[in-house]
């Protein structure tokens, strides 16, 4: 890809402070870009050129008057519809908050503000981020930019295929069970969900409050990085912001990009591999081994006997933390109301939960509140929260013997929509390898290894422990590098020309 | 990888999801579903309980459970006042609003 649209937000950032392109051409050039392609990727829910334009020209003006400014500033970003936007539209993907306006900001939409990133818009998703593929959004699915055809990876398909498609350099995700990493690994971009409390997440709509982080999404490990900086660190207004000031995760990238990990032990999931996986992702994956063990890596096999049972836990924690947290859009005080007049408040709720709710969203209502009732607690959300305690125990064992775990980030590539739409139980399967990280609360990355037998992108996934968010760039950056100089150049750099719609 | 446990289910006790079910579960959750809807679901919700059963396969008695991802103590503000959010802000979303305050629907039914 040519011209602004083209370059890494480092690119830019250089440009920018060099004055020679100004944060107006380069936030217009994205616009411009998503007025041209976005009716076939349908990547945002809702374009803001008024408001972006206006905070490039006040980067232009401090620019212009001297003053020195963060790393990013004028860089522009997309933001995932689930974070919350003073005076722009925020649905979370869902009919019940259609045209809901939050009257305040995000403290990750304020520090992005604060650092100068001018906001493109909002991005689509899984209603209330509850999918893996985008076609559980209210307001259509998001296509991916390799094969519109298919699915852009879920919840944060909107994030992910904006970036795939150089409608923006940098986005905001969010990661419950996988929603930033395997929308990343399906569209060959990279994306960070970085460890529990790493992020702040005051303003985000909550889906499930135990798993859910917020991370950065970008095209290159380094840009990836310098967003995770932007948006890190300790905040007074989320109460399991992590008080610790984060590592150094710029450093570790540009560390990692020299391409040595001499002494760096790397442990292959034994439990996350194998039946399921097909057979494009595992020859990716395996190259990529053979990459690290060239860069200097100790590549070992590692057991998690316990991964096994993830899935299952999660899909019983997530529901039942669904079902309290969602007991909020009780269509008294902001949201969709449906009433005729003659119903009680819990006629009225049930009417307008009923509209405003789609089907996946009443399905994990409906199952959270049937785990969590009388009767059925201990044997299904308690149980759910032991296999928790083993999850963590299987971490802790395996980052006694390795720096970080890998694995492939989803079984398969991007699959065609509709596809699974009619078998949640399929849909819930892509989550299988990202879902411990997020139980443990541990951090992940994935980024991508290349192209399937279908030609369709393969994404690789890499665990560190919590708090240790810079071994993911460091190991991530040094793939990154190897990866691209057998390829000759960035994975997106293949990716197809979409068609530019004239204006 | 996530397969159907019948057998674990069984052993427990654990019984399918009946169209009533749902139907109750719904009238917690303050969900109108509509008929097909209660079918659907029941069928649904009976295979995905039967699959997420197999966590009280290694749930044993001696392992303690997790809430929460990372240990956490109680987390204090500073005892600041700080502006709250103006009434006309806080109202401006309101599906209904009066006299500056929110406006909903009667809380009891009518008296018989």
């Amino acid at each position: 890809m040519s011209g602004l649209i083209g370059r890494t937000a480092v690119e830019l950032a250089q440009a920018l402070a060099n004055r020679e392109v100004s944060s107006r051409e380069a936030t217009q050039a994205h616009l411009d870009r998503i007025a041209a392609v976005d009716g076939s990727v349908h990547a945002f829910l809702h374009v803001d050129a008024e408001g972006a334009l206006a905070a490039a020209d006040a980067v232009d003006a401090r620019r212009a008057a001297g003053e020195q400014l963060p790393t990013l500033a004028g860089v522009p970003v997309a933001v995932k519809d689930v974070l919350v936007t003073q005076g722009l539209p925020t649905t979370a993907g869902s009919r019940i908050l259609q045209g809901w306006v939050p009257p305040y900001d995000a403290t990750v939409v304020r520090k992005l503000r604060a650092a100068g990133l001018p906001i493109l818009g909002k991005t689509n998703m899984d209603e209330f981020a509850m999918g893996s593929s985008t076609e559980h959004s209210a307001y259509g699915p998001t296509h991916n930019p390799w094969d519109l055809d298919r699915i852009p990876g879920g919840s944060g398909g909107g994030s992910a295929a904006a970036l795939a498609s150089y409608q923006a350099p940098l986005s905001i995700g969010s990661d419950t069970g996988g929603s930033i990493r395997q929308p990343a690994a399906v569209t060959g971009t990279v994306g960070v969900k970085p460890t529990y409390g790493g992020v702040s997440r005051y303003g985000v709509i909550a889906l499930a409050s135990s798993l859910d982080q917020v991370g950065p999404c970008a095209r290159t490990v380094l840009d990836t990085a310098l967003l995770h900086e932007v948006i890190g660190g300790h905040d007074p207004a989320d109460s399991t912001s992590l008080a610790e000031p984060m590592p150094d995760i710029v450093g570790a990238a540009r560390l990692g990009a020299t391409g040595d990990l001499t002494g760096v032990r790397i442990g292959v999931v034994r439990e996350l591999s194998g039946e399921g996986y097909q057979d494009g992702v595992r020859t990716r994956f395996e190259e990529s081994l053979d990459l690290l063990r060239a860069s200097g890596a100790e590549i070992v096999e590692v057991s998690c006997p316990n991964f096994p049972y993830a899935l299952a836990a999660y899909y019983l924690i997530l529901p039942s933390e669904a079902s309290s947290n969602l007991a909020r859009f009780d269509a008294m005080r902001y949201g969709l109301r449906v009433d005729d007049g003659a119903g009680t408040v819990e006629r009225v709720m049930g009417a307008t939960r009923a509209v405003g709710f789609g089907d996946e969203v009443k399905r994990r209502i409906i199952l959270g509140t049937y785990a969590l009732s009388a009767g059925y607690y201990d044997a299904y959300y308690g149980s759910a929260q032991k296999v928790r305690t083993l999850i963590q125990r299987d971490f802790d064992a395996a980052f006694t013997q390795v720096d970080v775990l890998v694995s492939p980030t989803a079984p398969t590539t991007a699959f065609r929509l509709g596809e699974k739409l009619d078998d949640p139980l399929a849909m819930y399967l892509n989550d299988v390898a990202t879902i411990p990280a997020n139980l443990a609360g541990v951090p992940g990355m994935s980024l991508p290894a290349g192209l399937a037998e279908d030609g369709l992108p393969v994404g690789f996934q890499i665990l560190a422990p919590a708090r240790a968010d810079d071994r993911l760039y460091l190991v991530g950056a040094a793939l990154e590098t190897a990866l691209e100089s057998r390829w000759g150049g960035p994975l997106l750099s293949r990716v197809p020309n979409l068609t530019e719609v004239a204006r | 990888m996530l397969v159907a446990h019948g057998e674990t289910s069984r052993l427990l006790g654990m019984s399918s999801i009946s169209r009533d079910d749902v139907a109750r579960l719904a009238q917690l959750a303050r969900i109108d579903l509509a008929e097909p809807e209660l079918d659907r679901l029941a069928g649904q919700l009976t295979a995905i309980v039967d699959a997420v059963a197999q966590v009280s396969q290694v749930a044993t008695r001696d392992v303690p459970a997790t809430s929460h991802p990372l240990p956490l103590t109680n987390v204090f503000r500073a005892d600041v006042v700080h502006p709250p959010l103006g009434q006309q802000a806080a109202l401006a979303a309101a599906p209904a609003a009066e006299d500056g305050r929110f406006r909903v629907p009667q809380i009891m039914g009518e008296e018989p």
